[in-house]
């Protein structure tokens, strides 16, 4: 084995090992007053690991194709780990508490854990690589949910994710036992020239998928999400709703595309049904939820779906489309979430939307980056969120997806609804006990500068998309 | 000449800061940076000018087009595309040079005729803007940017006419201005469009063979670009919203309804004129019967209004009438043999802006010092305001057309300009100028003679305005008196090349003659302090007189025309279809949606059990559906 083939090729994997070691050892030796820097020195090694990440580097394979990696998974990976980085930046306030002081090491060790199965699914050439990598970010997610196991709905909300995930991977693995007992191999190379597009074989894709569409929490498998994102630490949902979803989301692409290209018009019915059934029922769901993290689990549900408009075309236009729908959608989303976590903190809890009434009034920035997000996850122009959905439309529709366009078109007027609702909550609607006003730490802070800066910028300044362009594969 | 970008860069910046840290500033304060920053553009547009015209001619005799400064701004395809850009050519940079002068003094005088007004800082703010888009309509490179600006000088000017937002008919004003002259812009983006198709390029040079390919296209865009020019340059019918703009503070009147935003519609006829002459020169004519048709409109108007604004407002229409008439003339591109009129025009432009200016200011004076614009509250004002009052006579006497006065030389060249296209035009140009020298002179009577209303003026003694409102009055009083001396043929013409203006003898006497009888008649019946002429004149033609008063009541057609027509007949079924059919659709959707999620909460139930059932048996139905669908 050559070590000078390995290194470039691998340096993002290996430099986040690193990084979780060098986090575990820190956690060891640094004594109280080095916790308080906690998060402080994890978001610095972040920041490392995205430089390392946007290394212009080699592309190529390893260890006879288990491992591959592409200019595109690079550019992922690095979004991904702003994700990650932001979300540590808003993770600090909770975890300054005085029941998680303590554990605050295991929430980054966990973390990074997680990121660096998304490497590997990202990065795998094989179906036992991608199951590592898979399984490597469910299960230390798991038990990120129930990170405040004393508390009732933490406890339960890591349980159920962990059967649910446990049942999913259950599934997938018996679709990828099938695809190998069909085709005889694993490696994603050699798949395409074997698949003959048999009942079995369509089972097993289904049934792959179904892991994936849980992971992106795509309807029907979507049902554990409100419970989890209620139940988990607010932190802990954002990194949910955002980073593990776009990983997964990625992974989809490149495997459909590569692995699954001969059956190409089966995937794309399956995506349909399943992307306007997302789209339709997480709008229907939300419209009824009074309680913020339950109504951004359907969001992000519904999210997912239209993130699937960008992959159902399997276009090098639509890989484009969903590299940075991803990207806007973190910024936006995490922003929400930076504004919805540091008010649990500082107001115990309040999490619903009645809670909301009058925030302008008393926390006017907040509302501001709030509304702004809100604005860009639903598409309103010149906000980023319009940009990034007008690309996956034109994704979806370039590939001749016309009647999908136009019901998911429908459904953004729902969504536009549904999230003027708490922009009306915030703005207009009265309230007798507005949340008081308070002033955040600057790590939030810094985290919703980022957010805003995303949200503002993403969509007017061409060269993200165009430098994401210059990447993308397509069938 | 890369600074020139700063001309248009300066006032943004102003209007940018003065508009967002404006009201931190004491109103002093904010006036002084806004005119501190006009004087330096002004200062940089005189020295364009120096430089442009001090670098010389070319091997072929004309003075260059420079583009110092340009940008693509948008690619449509290959050849087409939209650029940002600086044209220098000599009228845009005689342009430069009169909106920066005028804008520089109305800068000046607002200091005083502002003072105290609530909104000081905004004031200037929007000043700064409009100040901005018409340098950049007239320095733009294309066609589009032309009408970029051309639209933010609507918008600023909206902004300016509505700037007392307090007062009805204000607010009335500045949207009548603003739906006018957006529905012609209507005319002139169709325009554009097709310009830009068949010409295949925005440039105003586009390559001969395509405009010749393109048949009747280009007379058709050239047509309806006129349109939008008409909007803008209050032709008729679309003139209605120039005597209402008025309600906007004086000094904006001045600056945009005077010198510089109504006439643009007359550069735009001068900036496309080689193709007008080249392709379309029947559309060309048509301007000039369009323009010699409101010319005596607003003339016959003027005649009879009271409010001294409202008269100042149709002189301009009547004036611009006279540009476009100038431009509309032509008949080739030699000035020597019927081409004259563009630079005629573009010399009455020039001349007419700086005379139309003082008048405004100076009525702004006259305003300030009996607080109404009505004719009846002034009289006799000349032992009150010597200043104002001198001044207003050499503009008045400038726009009738006397010498030495700059308006006699611009209007001469004019007038020989249509005698030599026929002679029926000349006649009646020269009649409407005869018109015009009498109703100014009967508004200099009307205020600073005539009968005094004493009443008025003892309650309230009227002052001569504070210097920084004279000392802009006696700059453009001088400028009225030399302007007319300019070799203006050497800087301007239709082909380009040096053309040595003369005065045509029997035009000048004729013209000459008719002003001063004019001004005579006028003297004679609005002088003293009793006018038993004019009282029975107007009682014998009341019918006349009244119908006159009234703008022949065109703004009553317009109202039954928006009203009774597109309102009742098209607006109210569109606003049926609107609120039954696309909202019932939505609110349809609205109440199935909410129905639907009633029905479906049972999936979320909370049981882990069902929820692997939800997920096993999602995927086997997606299984089958693929097998039954593929």
């Amino acid at each position: 084995m050559d070590y000078t083939t390995i290194f470039p090729l691998m340096r993002a994997e290996l430099t986040l090992t690193a990084l979780l070691v060098l986090v575990f050892l820190y956690d060891l030796i640094a004594g109280r007053r080095g916790h308080h820097w906690f998060s402080a020195v994890t978001c610095g090694l972040l920041v490392v690991q995205v430089l390392v990440n946007l290394l212009p580097g080699a592309e190529g394979e390893l260890f006879g194709g288990m491992f591959r990696t592409t200019a595109m998974s690079g550019v992922v990976k690095s979004i991904l780990t702003i994700g990650a980085l932001i979300v540590c930046l808003q993770a600090d306030q909770w975890l300054q508490r005085e029941d998680t002081h303590h554990k605050q090491g295991e929430f980054y060790i966990l973390t990074l854990s997680t990121l660096l199965g998304m490497y590997f699914m990202i990065d795998a050439g094989h179906f036992l690589m991608f199951f590592i990598g898979l399984e490597l970010a469910s299960v230390p997610m798991a038990c990120l949910v129930a990170f405040d196991k004393y508390k009732h709905h933490s406890a339960e909300a890591g349980a159920k994710y962990i059967l649910c995930a446990l049942f999913s991977s259950g599934l997938m693995l018996f679709g990828v036992s099938f695809l190998y007992g069909t085709t005889g191999t694993l490696y994603f190379d050699d798949m395409p020239a074997r698949l003959s597009g048999s009942p079995l074989e369509i089972l097993s894709m289904v049934f792959f998928f179904s892991g994936l569409g849980f992971k992106i929490s795509l309807v029907p498998f979507h049902l554990w999400t409100a419970d989890a994102y209620q139940g988990a630490p607010t932190t802990v949902t954002s990194y949910l709703s955002v980073v593990s979803k776009a990983a997964a989301a990625f992974a989809l692409f490149t495997t459909l595309v590569k692995v699954f290209s001969p059956m190409v018009e089966q995937w794309q019915t399956l995506l349909w049904v399943v992307t306007v059934l997302s789209i339709t029922v997480a709008n229907l769901f939300a419209l009824r939820q009074q309680d913020l993290k339950r109504f951004m689990a359907f969001s992000s549900i519904s999210q997912a779906g239209y993130i699937m408009l960008a992959v159902i075309g399997g276009s090098a236009l639509g890989m484009t489309s969903l590299v940075f729908y991803v990207l806007v959608y973190m910024a936006a989303n995490l922003a929400v979430f930076g504004v919805l976590s540091t008010v649990e903190q500082h107001t115990g809890g309040r999490v619903s939307l009645e809670d909301y009434n009058g925030f302008y009034r008393t926390n006017p920035k907040l509302a501001v980056m709030m509304m702004l997000a809100l604005f860009s996850l639903a598409g309103i122009p010149p906000f980023a969120g319009f940009f990034s959905k007008f690309f996956v439309f034109t994704a979806a529709f370039q590939s001749g997806f016309y009647l999908l366009v136009f019901i998911a078109l429908l459904n953004t007027v729902i969504s536009l609804y549904y999230y003027l609702l708490i922009v009306k909550a915030m703005f207009i609607t009265p309230s007798d006990t507005p949340i008081a006003t308070f002033r955040t730490d600057s790590y939030t802070r810094l985290s919703l500068a980022l957010c805003m800066a995303g949200v503002l910028l993403l969509g007017l300044v061409s060269a993200v998309y165009d430098g994401i362009n210059a990447f993308s594969f397509g069938l | 000449m890369e600074y020139t970008i700063l001309i248009l860069l300066l006032p943004f910046v102003s209007f940018l800061f003065l508009g967002l840290a404006g009201m931190k500033l004491r109103p002093v304060v904010a006036g002084a940076i806004g005119t501190a920053v006009l004087a330096v553009v002004a200062v940089l547009s005189y020295t364009t000018a120096w430089e442009y015209f001090s670098a010389g001619r070319d091997a072929a005799g004309v003075f260059p087009t420079l583009i110092p400064w340009n940008t693509v701004w948008l690619p449509i395809s290959g050849d087409l595309h939209i650029d940002l850009g600086i044209l220098l050519d000599p009228i845009s940079v005689m342009m430069l040079v009169v909106i920066s002068t005028v804008s520089l003094m109305v800068h000046i005088y607002s200091f005083g005729y502002m003072k105290g007004e609530r909104g000081f800082q905004r004031y200037y703010a929007f000043l700064s803007l409009f100040t901005m888009s018409m340098m950049g309509l007239v320095v733009a490179t294309n066609i589009f940017q032309m009408y970029l600006f051309w639209e933010l000088v609507g918008v600023s000017s909206y902004l300016l006419i509505g700037f007392y937002y307090t007062k009805p008919e204000a607010i009335a004003a500045s949207k009548k201005a603003f739906i006018v002259t957006r529905f012609a812009d209507l005319g002139f983006l169709i325009g554009i469009l097709v310009y830009g198709y068949y010409a295949g390029t925005f440039t105003f040079t586009p390559a001969a063979a395509t405009l010749a390919a393109a048949g009747v296209m280009i007379p058709l865009a050239l047509g309806l670009m006129f349109i939008g020019g008409a909007g803008k340059s209050a032709m008729f019918p679309l003139h209605i919203w120039l005597p209402d703009a008025m309600e906007g503070p004086t000094p904006v009147s001045a600056l945009i309804h005077a010198a510089t935003m109504v006439v643009a519609g007359v550069y735009l006829v001068a900036r496309m004129f080689p193709l007008f002459i080249g392709y379309a020169p029947e559309v060309l004519h048509w301007t000039a019967y369009i323009g010699a048709f409101t010319a005596l409109y607003a003339a016959v108007v003027a005649c009879v209004q009271s409010d001294i604004k409202r008269v100042l407002a149709f002189s301009t229409i009547s004036q611009i009438g006279f540009m476009i008439v100038a431009l509309g003339v032509c008949t080739s591109n030699d000035p020597h043999t019927g081409g004259l009129g563009y630079m005629a025009s573009m010399f009455h432009l020039f001349t007419h802006a700086m005379f139309k200016a003082l008048l405004f200011l100076g009525a702004g004076a006259i305003i300030h010092a009996v607080h109404s614009n009505e004719m009846s509250t002034m009289g006799g004002l000349r032992k009150y305001m010597p200043l104002t009052h001198i001044t207003f006579l050499i503009a008045c006497l400038a726009i009738a057309g006397i010498w030495p006065f700059s308006g006699f030389f611009s209007k001469d060249e004019i007038l020989a300009a249509c005698f030599s296209f026929s002679p029926v035009m000349g006649w009646v140009m020269t009649a409407i100028a005869g018109l015009r020298a009498f109703y100014m002179l009967r508004l200099y009577y009307g205020s600073f003679w005539g009968r005094e209303n004493r009443e008025l003026h003892a309650e309230h003694t009227p002052h001569e305005a504070p210097f920084t409102m004279t000392v802009p009055l006696l700059i453009l009083a001088a400028v009225t008196c030399v302007a007319g001396f300019i070799p203006f043929g050497q800087f301007v013409s239709s082909d380009g090349l040096a053309y040595t203006i003369h005065i045509d003898g029997s035009v000048a006497t004729l013209s000459l003659c008719v002003a001063v009888a004019a001004i005579a008649l006028a003297t004679w019946m609005y002088a003293r302090e009793k006018q038993p002429v004019a009282d029975r004149l107007a009682e014998r033609f009341s019918g006349l007189h009244r119908a006159a008063y009234h703008r022949f009541y065109i703004d009553e057609v317009y109202q039954f025309i928006t009203h009774r027509v597109i309102f009742a007949c098209i607006s109210t079924p569109i606003a049926w279809f609107d609120r039954h059919v696309v909202d019932g659709f939505l609110n349809l959707l609205a109440s199935a949606t909410n129905g639907a999620a009633y029905l479906i909460r049972e999936m979320q139930s909370g049981s882990v059990q069902r929820y692997c059932i939800w997920f096993l048996g999602g995927a086997l139905g997606l299984t089958i559906l693929i097998l039954i669908i593929c």
